[in-house]
């Protein structure tokens, strides 16, 4: 079980989780400190360490659309956070994948700030208003990439692969 | 078949290739812009512990393109930039455009331009709007660091999803002062932000077939604000015309096209004979308007400029427009070429003089105030009216300003009102 700390609308782009200003930072080590710039007070509580590990940022539909900037990625996955949205923008979707940033798909989820979120194989079980969502499995094109623990040690196989 | 699908059959060395399909295309460009330092440090931890040596798989298929923050705006900038430059001579890459008056721009712009994409090839890029070559025909799409670091290990796109196609038909001539910035301006509005997510916009009809290179790009760097992987217009004689004359293309040039019962998910048409000049207005690409809804409104800053707009044909509509007069007191007007080589075409013409006597800035090319990291950032509460791609909060550099999105004779109609103005009537 985790909580809901952000609850966001549709259509939130790569420019509002790291805005571009901030591009010339690529380290995952510095990216973080930038995730929400704009959201004065929800990235002042993520630098702080206010959330528990593996809370939930819930968005609705087009998660992540824009800019292919991968820092949106990393700046998350540096707070330790798991997104689940309505719908998510294919190439968001796809560095999340890549990165092993924690994202569900959940078309019907409803879901506000505070509620409790458990998240099975299958489904979205919102425990604060006792309702459940069926999930949307990720591409399977996606799964050994999921599998090998992202796309570096992916790659790093079937480099290895090749050479043997 | 569908033209993605063709593309991606050949490239993956199937007979054929179906929407759903899990294929692994070899890559025939690879692009990227500043981001490359990133690229670059994913590609070094590829390697680590490997054993083998750090080598990309073809440095001739490797395009990296400054141009997001040209000159660099900080010493962080200029360090990344520093690093990929010492990265591209150590790996031999030759397509590399460092901040240059001669060859440098925008990499959507300088592809094209030097002829590094042809039709039915498969390219992949860093920076979501590689959607643009597809007016060349060609499959190409936007990734993200890693997956690129991925493609210079192994040359391939790995577990790539043929994605389902949108077929757009559109017909008729476009009315004086609407052109392909409108149309697809008004396809994205009614698509929605999402309605082409994980799909292809396939371009077709008369209009598509009448229209130049140029608008083509336009059309299909905004495939991307409709969610699309790509937008493509199948190679033809314009296609071909086009890298033959302007960018120097010489052996052969393969067209490919849909086959006759090739399945599409949904077909769209639009006539543009009644088109209106359309306006995205903040904060969302989809919220698009018919110009009339928006007319009066005060503009702060006008951009022109960009991978969507800053083409020659773009700078002479605007130069026309702005011939003799000047840029209203109370607004700003930027004026950022494509490339290098358009800003020098536009200097020989005259336009850039015509731009300045008028008033306007004129910019360096790159991606200038676009993505809000370089100069151009609007003061709080102010409105931009620009012909760039983006008009999401926060986009020209403060949370606190609105982008509206225009063609670029709207923007130069604007610039000597200080307000959104029909270019019909200017």
């Amino acid at each position: 079980m985790a909580k809901v700390i952000l609850k966001l609308e549709n259509d939130i782009s790569t420019d509002d989780i790291y805005p571009g200003r901030f591009m010339a930072t690529v380290l995952p080590t510095e990216t973080p400190q930038f995730a929400f710039f704009d959201r004065t007070d929800f990235n002042a509580k993520l630098r702080a360490g206010a959330f528990a590990p593996d809370s939930i940022i819930v968005g609705g539909e087009n998660f992540g659309c824009g800019s292919s900037r991968e820092q949106a990625c990393s700046t998350l996955k540096g707070h330790r956070v798991a997104v689940v949205a309505r719908s998510i923008a294919r190439i968001f979707l796809q560095n999340s994948i890549n990165l092993g940033l924690p994202v569900v798909i959940c078309p019907g989820l409803e879901a506000g700030e505070g509620d409790e979120l458990e998240i099975t194989a299958n489904q979205v079980l919102n425990r604060t208003t006792g309702r459940a969502f069926d999930q949307v499995q990720l591409p399977a094109a996606r799964k050994g990439i999921m599998d090998a623990g992202g796309l570096i040690p992916y790659t790093q196989a079937r480099l290895m692969a090749r050479r043997s | 078949m569908t033209v993605v699908e063709k593309i991606l059959a050949r490239a993956s060395g199937l007979p054929s290739v179906r929407a759903g399909d899990v294929v692994e295309p070899r890559v025939d460009l690879a692009m990227s812009h500043e981001n490359a330092a990133l690229v670059i440090n994913q590609f070094q931890e590829v390697f680590e512990g490997t054993g083998l040596d750090a080598k990309v798989w073809d440095p001739s298929k490797i395009a990296i393109i400054f141009d997001h923050r040209v000159p660099a705006e900080s010493p962080k900038t200029a360090t990344n930039q520093k690093k990929i430059r010492e990265f591209v001579a150590a790996h031999g890459i030759t397509k590399f455009h460092d901040v240059r008056g001669d060859v440098g721009g925008i990499c959507h712009q300088i592809l094209p331009e030097f002829g590094y994409v042809r039709p039915g090839s498969v390219v992949v890029g860093t920076d979501s709007h590689t959607t643009s070559h597809g007016a060349l025909g060609a499959f190409s799409f936007g990734v993200g660091a890693t997956e690129m670091a991925s493609a210079w290990a192994l040359g391939i796109a790995v577990n790539v999803e043929a994605p389902a196609t949108i077929r757009v038909e559109v017909k008729g001539a476009f009315p004086p002062m609407v052109g392909p910035k409108d149309l697809i301006l008004y396809l994205i509005g009614q698509l929605t932000a999402q309605g082409a997510n994980f799909k292809v916009l396939e371009f077709h009809g008369e209009t598509i077939r009448n229209m130049s290179t140029s608008g083509r790009l336009a059309i299909c760097n905004m495939s991307v604000e409709a969610g699309a992987t790509s937008g493509i217009v199948p190679g033809d004689e314009e296609t071909i015309r086009y890298l033959r004359e302007e960018a120097g293309v010489v052996g052969g040039i393969d067209c490919v096209g849909p086959d006759a019962d090739a399945q599409y998910v949904r077909t769209v048409e639009v006539d543009v004979s009644a088109l209106v000049p359309q306006i995205a207005c903040p904060h969302a690409v989809d919220n698009v308007k018919p110009i009339d809804q928006v007319l009066g409104t005060r503009v702060h800053q006008i951009v022109i400029g960009s991978c969507t707009n800053g083409r020659l044909d773009d700078l002479a509509d605007a130069a026309a427009l702005l011939r003799g007069k000047k840029v209203a007191q109370g607004t700003r007007m930027l004026v950022f070429p494509a490339s290098s080589r358009i800003f020098g075409q536009a200097l020989d013409k005259g336009y850039i003089h015509d731009l300045m006597k008028a008033g306007a800035v004129v910019m360096n090319s790159g991606c200038g105030p676009c993505l809000g990291v370089h100069e151009g950032a609007l003061g709080d509460g102010e409105t931009a009216l620009s012909t760039t791609n983006r008009n999401f909060k926060g986009r020209m550099g403060n949370p606190t300003g609105f982008v509206y999105l225009c063609s670029p004779v709207v923007a130069a109609a604007s610039a000597l009102t200080g307000v959104i103005t029909d270019p019909r009537k200017a």
